[in-house]
C-alpha cells in the first residue's frame, strides 16, 4: 500500500517536472518571437507593471494576451481596467495613471487625444461588427435585420448614446428600416442579458458579445452590419509610467499572435 | 336611548347596591346566575396567579396587594388581555374564558387612562359605542350624555393632552361606562393623581361606583383607596389571596405583615393561653381577649408609650426593652421604629420625642396597655 | 411624538427647549460641519457647473418633461404600493409574535444592501416573462411586466419598500401597544383598533417613511433599467435619462439632474411643512 502510494507520488512529480519544462519552452519561444518588435521600436528591456485601460468588449482577449505578455517578459505584470470606453476616457483625462488605452470607438479615443493625453497617433487594431443575438435555436426564425421589425417580437437595442446603439442606428437608417424596440439598453452587455434571460427575443449587439455568451444566445449575421463597423483604436498614453512596457504590449496586440486571439473572440482584424 | 341610560343609573342607585364601605363582607358572588364567578389561574415562568373571585352585581371589590402580587395580571385576565392558563371565568352565567377582549362585556379604566391622544374627549367616549355598532351621531350623543353625567360637558371638544389629571380620569371612566359593561375594571384609578385632586376624584368615583349596577373590580396598592371605594377587600400577595373581608374587618384584624403595615398596626403571631399570648420570639403580650391556640395580636403604634428609663412601679406586663432603629416625622407626629426584645412601631408627638432625646441607637422602654391590644384567632 | 402624548408632555417640551441653546463642543461641531460640507459641496458643484446659458435650450426637449412626468408618476405609484403592503407588513413585524420573525425582518431589509442592479435581475427572474412567477402571469393573463411602466413601479417599489417598512416598524415599536388593548376592551376588533387607533397614532411615522420611500423611488436607477428597460415615455425615468445623457452630453446630464434635484427639493419641502411638523 505504502509502496504504491510512493510510486504514484513519483509519477506525479515526474509529470510536474515535464509540464514545467514544456511551459518554460513555450514562454521562451514566444519571447523570442515578439522580441523583434520591441527591438525595432528602440525601447530597451521591458520590466515592471503595465497598466492597460481597455473597452469592456476586449476583456476576454486582452486577459489572454496579458498572460502571454507576462510569460514573454518574465518579471512584468499587466493590470487591466475594463469598462465603458466613455468612463475610461473620462478617468484618463481626469488623471488616472495608465500606460495604454484601447477604446471601442474613435470618438472616445478622440476625447483622450484632444486632451493631449496620448503619445503618438492611435492606431486601429481591430474592428467589431454587429450581429443579431437571438434565443438559442432561433425559435423566431430571424434571418435578417428586416425580420426584427415584426411587432410581435420584443427587440432590445443599445441606447444611441453608446457605441453599439449608434452603430445599430446607422445600420437601420442605411437600410431604411423602422424598428421600435421595447428598450434602449444602457450598454451592450445589458442588451445581451435581456436575451440571455429570455426577456427579449432579439438584440442587436457585437459579434464578440455573441461569441462570448456561448450557447446562451445564437448569432445571426446580417449584411447591413458591414456598413456600421466599429473601429477600435489603441494608443500609448502621454503620462505612461512604463513607456517601454506600453509599446511592447501594443506590439503584442498587433502581432500575428495577438490578431489570432482577437479573431477567435470575434473581432475583425483585416 | 338617553332615557334608558338615565333609568339604568338611577335604577342602580335606588336599588341600594354599593355599600358605604363597611359591613357587606364575604358572600357577594354566588357562583351561579348573575355577577362574576372567577377562578383565575395564570402561570408565567416562576410566577403563578391563583385567585378565586365571586362578586355580586352592584358590589365593588378591591384587589389590594403590593407591587408584583399579581393584581394587574388578574385584572388583565378578567379583561381578556392576558389568557388564562387554567380556572374559569363566568360573568352573569356566561363562560368567557375563550372570549376575546373585544367581545367581553367588560369596561376598563387603565392606570394612566390610555385616552386616545388623537381623539377629543367626546370621541374617546364615543369610541366604544361606535365599535358596538352605533352610528356616528348616536355614539356621539351617548358620549355627550356620559360626559355630562361626569361633569365634563365643557370639555367634550378637548384633546386628552389639554385635560387635567382629574378630568382625564373622569373621561376614562365615562369611556369605560359608555359600552355599558357588566364588569367594570379599574386599575389603580387614582394613582396618577396628585394628593389634592385625589381626594376630590376619590369621592366622585365612589359616588359613580355606588350608582353602578354591575360588577366592579378595583386594583390598587393604596389601602385608603380600597377602603373608601370598595365594599369588600381581597388582599393578594404572591399571586394568592391572603385575606378577604370588609374594610373594617381587614383593618381591625390584619393577617399578614403587609396588611398590618398598610393599616398601620403592629402585628404578631403567637400561641394564646388565656389572656397571655406567647410570641415566637419568646416575648409575651397580655390581652383582654381570652383565647387559646394560634392567634394574631395587633395594636396601633399610637398605643405604645416610650420611656427613657424603666418606668418605676410599672407592672412587667407588656413592657419591653427596645432600641431605636429609625425615626420618621409625619407633621407633628414622629414614628419610631424599634428593635430589641419586640420589634414594633411607636407613634409619639414631636415634643415627646424631643424630651426623650430619641435618636437611632438610643435605648428605650416600650409599654402597651392590654386594653389597647387586640387578639384574634389565626 | 406618538406614544407618549400623555399628560407628561409639557415637562418634556420644556427640557427640549432648554437643550437648544448651549455651547456646541468642538469635537462635535467640526465633524458636523465637515459632514455638512461633504453633502453640500457636490450639490453646489452641480449648480456651479450647470450651463446656465444653454439651460433653456437643454430643458425644452419634450423628452425631459416626459421623463420627469414618468418619474413623478412612478415614484408616487411605487410609494402607494409600498404603503398598501408595507404598513401591514410593518404591523405584522412589530405586533405579532411568530417563529422566524427575526429572519423575516432581516429578509425585509435585504433589498437595502442588495445592489439595485442585482435586485433588477432578481425581479426579472421572479416576474420576468420567463420568471418563476412571471411565467404564470404571462400564460394565464397574458401579462408581462418587463419593459412596461408597471415594471418601473414594481422595480421602484422593490427598492423603496424596505425604507417604509423599517420606518413604520420603528414607529410602531415606539408606540404604546396598550392603546390597542384599550381599544379592544372598548369592543374594537384588532383591525378596527389598528385602523382607528394605531394608524392615526403612527401617522407621522408613516408619512416620514412614505417620503423616504418616495425619494428613494424617484432616484432609483439600477433595478429600473434592469427590470423595466429604457424606453422614452414608457420606462425612461429621469435617472435613466441622466445616465444616458452622461454618455454623450454631460452638459445635458447636469441640466437634467438639476431638474430632478429642484423637483425633489420642492416636493420634500412642501411635505415637510404639511406633515412632518404636524407630528
Amino acid at each position: 500500500m505504502t509502496r504504491t502510494l510512493r510510486a504514484a507520488g513519483a509519477g506525479v512529480a515526474a509529470l510536474l517536472a515535464l509540464s514545467a519544462c514544456s511551459s518554460s519552452d513555450e514562454s521562451a519561444s514566444s519571447s523570442s518571437a515578439s522580441s523583434g518588435a520591441p527591438g525595432s521600436s528602440g525601447s530597451g528591456r521591458v520590466s515592471g507593471t503595465v497598466t492597460v485601460f481597455a473597452a469592456a468588449s476586449l476583456k476576454e482577449s486582452f486577459t489572454t494576451l496579458g498572460e502571454t505578455f507576462e510569460k514573454a517578459h518574465p518579471g512584468t505584470k499587466v493590470t487591466f481596467s475594463f469598462g465603458g470606453s466613455d468612463s475610461l476616457a473620462a478617468s484618463i483625462t481626469g488623471g488616472a495613471p495608465a500606460d495604454v488605452f484601447a477604446s471601442a470607438s474613435p470618438k472616445t479615443m478622440k476625447i483622450v487625444t484632444d486632451a493631449g493625453d496620448t503619445s503618438g497617433t492611435p492606431v486601429t487594431f481591430v474592428r467589431n461588427q454587429l450581429e443579431i443575438a437571438t434565443l438559442p435555436g432561433n425559435p423566431d426564425r430571424i434571418a435578417s435585420l428586416k425580420d426584427l421589425t415584426d411587432t410581435a417580437l420584443k427587440v432590445v437595442l443599445c441606447a444611441e448614446e453608446v457605441p453599439c446603439g449608434a452603430a445599430a442606428r446607422k445600420a437601420l437608417d442605411a437600410s431604411g428600416l423602422k424598428l421600435t424596440p421595447v428598450s434602449y439598453e444602457q450598454d451592450v452587455k445589458a442588451a445581451l442579458t435581456k436575451v440571455e434571460l429570455k426577456e427579449a427575443d432579439a438584440a442587436v449587439v457585437y459579434r464578440t458579445d455573441v461569441r462570448a455568451a456561448g450557447d446562451k444566445v445564437e448569432g445571426v449575421d446580417f449584411p447591413e452590419s458591414a456598413g456600421a463597423v466599429n473601429a477600435y483604436p489603441i494608443a500609448r498614453l502621454e503620462d505612461a509610467g512604463n513607456a517601454a512596457g506600453a509599446d511592447a504590449f501594443i506590439d503584442l496586440v498587433r502581432s500575428a499572435e495577438g490578431r489570432k486571439v482577437l479573431t477567435d473572440a470575434g473581432f475583425l482584424t483585416s | 336611548m338617553t332615557a334608558e341610560d338615565g333609568d339604568e343609573m338611577t335604577g342602580a342607585g335606588t336599588a341600594g347596591a354599593g355599600g358605604t364601605g363597611t359591613g357587606t363582607a364575604g358572600t357577594g358572588g354566588t357562583g351561579t346566575g348573575s355577577g362574576l364567578d372567577a377562578h383565575l389561574v395564570v402561570e408565567r415562568g416562576a410566577f403563578r396567579l391563583d385567585v378565586e373571585l365571586a362578586v355580586a352585581p352592584g358590589e365593588v371589590v378591591a384587589l389590594l396587594g403590593p407591587n408584583g402580587a399579581g393584581k394587574t395580571t388578574a385584572l388583565r385576565a378578567l379583561a381578556g388581555l392576558t389568557p388564562l392558563t387554567g380556572g374559569r371565568l363566568r360573568l352573569d352565567g356566561a363562560a368567557l374564558e375563550r372570549t376575546p377582549p373585544e367581545l367581553r362585556p367588560v369596561g376598563v379604566v387603565f392606570q394612566d387612562y390610555l385616552l386616545f391622544p388623537h381623539l377629543t374627549a367626546l370621541d374617546n367616549v364615543a369610541f366604544g359605542p361606535r365599535c358596538h355598532g352605533a352610528s356616528k351621531a348616536r355614539a356621539r350623543a351617548q358620549a355627550a350624555e356620559w360626559l355630562d353625567r361626569l361633569g365634563l360637558a365643557g370639555h367634550a371638544g378637548a384633546k386628552p393632552r389639554r385635560l387635567s389629571g382629574g378630568q382625564a380620569q373622569r373621561v376614562a371612566v365615562a369611556r369605560a361606562l359608555a359600552t355599558r359593561p357588566r364588569l367594570l375594571l379599574l386599575d389603580e384609578p387614582l394613582a396618577a393623581l396628585d394628593a389634592r385632586t385625589r381626594l376630590e376624584v376619590r369621592a366622585q368615583l365612589r359616588r359613580h361606583l355606588a350608582e353602578f349596577e354591575a360588577v366592579a373590580v378595583i386594583v390598587t396598592h393604596d389601602p385608603l383607596d380600597a377602603m373608601v371605594l370598595a365594599d369588600r377587600l381581597v388582599v393578594v400577595e404572591n399571586g394568592r389571596i391572603v385575606q378577604e373581608g370588609g374594610p373594617a374587618d381587614i383593618a381591625r384584624r390584619p393577617r399578614t405583615d403587609y396588611i398590618a403595615q398598610l393599616v398601620g398596626l403592629n402585628l404578631y403571631r403567637g400561641e394564646a393561653d388565656g389572656h397571655t399570648v406567647r410570641l415566637g420570639s419568646g416575648q409575651t403580650v397580655t390581652t383582654t381577649e381570652e383565647l387559646t391556640g394560634p392567634v394574631f395580636v395587633a395594636f396601633p403604634p399610637g398605643a405604645v408609650t416610650l420611656y427613657r428609663d424603666r418606668p418605676a412601679g410599672a407592672s412587667a406586663r407588656n413592657l419591653w426593652r427596645c432600641e431605636v432603629t429609625g425615626l420618621e416625622s409625619h407633621g407633628d407626629r414622629v414614628r419610631a421604629a424599634l428593635g430589641g426584645e419586640l420589634p414594633l412601631a411607636a407613634d409619639l408627638s414631636a415634643v415627646a420625642a424631643a424630651e426623650l432625646d430619641l435618636r437611632p441607637g438610643a435605648e428605650v422602654w416600650a409599654t402597651v396597655k392590654a386594653a389597647q391590644t387586640h387578639a384574634y384567632p389565626d | 411624538m406618538t406614544a407618549g402624548d400623555k399628560a407628561v408632555l409639557p415637562r418634556r417640551r420644556r427640557r427640549r427647549a432648554g437643550a437648544q441653546v448651549r455651547g456646541v463642543p468642538l469635537p462635535l461641531l467640526v465633524p458636523a460641519l465637515i459632514g455638512l460640507a461633504f453633502l453640500i459641496v457636490p450639490l453646489l458643484a452641480l449648480l456651479v457647473r450647470t450651463p446656465w446659458s444653454s439651460l433653456p435650450e437643454l430643458l425644452t426637449g419634450a423628452e425631459v418633461w416626459q421623463a420627469l412626468r414618468l418619474s413623478l408618476l412612478c415614484a408616487t405609484a411605487a410609494t402607494a404600493v409600498s404603503l398598501v403592503i408595507g404598513v401591514p407588513l410593518a404591523w405584522l413585524l412589530a405586533r405579532v409574535e411568530f417563529p422566524g420573525r427575526g429572519l423575516v425582518r432581516a429578509l425585509v431589509t435585504l433589498p437595502l444592501v442588495l445592489p439595485p442592479v442585482v435586485g433588477g435581475v432578481a425581479l426579472l427572474m421572479a416576474l420576468g416573462r420567463n420568471g418563476i412567477v412571471g411565467k404564470w402571469l404571462d400564460d394565464w393573463f397574458g401579462l408581462t411586466l418587463p419593459f412596461t411602466t408597471a415594471g418601473v413601479v414594481i422595480a421602484e417599489a422593490f427598492v423603496a419598500l424596505p425604507f417604509l417598512v423599517i420606518s413604520v416598524e420603528g414607529t410602531l415599536r415606539a408606540a404604546d401597544p396598550r392603546y390597542e388593548e384599550a381599544a379592544a376592551t372598548l369592543g374594537a376588533s384588532r383591525f378596527t383598533a389598528f385602523r382607528r387607533v394605531t394608524l392615526p397614532l403612527i401617522a407621522p411615522g408613516i408619512a416620514a417613511g412614505a417620503v423616504l420611500a418616495w425619494a428613494r423611488a424617484l432616484g432609483e436607477f439600477g433595478a429600473t433599467i434592469t427590470f423595466a428597460g429604457n424606453f422614452p415615455g414608457r420606462t425612461q425615468t429621469m435617472p435613466l435619462a441622466v445616465y444616458l445623457a452622461l454618455q454623450s452630453d454631460p452638459e445635458a446630464a447636469t441640466a437634467l439632474s438639476l431638474v430632478l434635484l429642484a423637483v425633489s427639493v420642492a416636493v420634500l419641502a412642501g411635505l415637510r411643512d404639511r406633515w412632518m411638523t404636524a407630528g
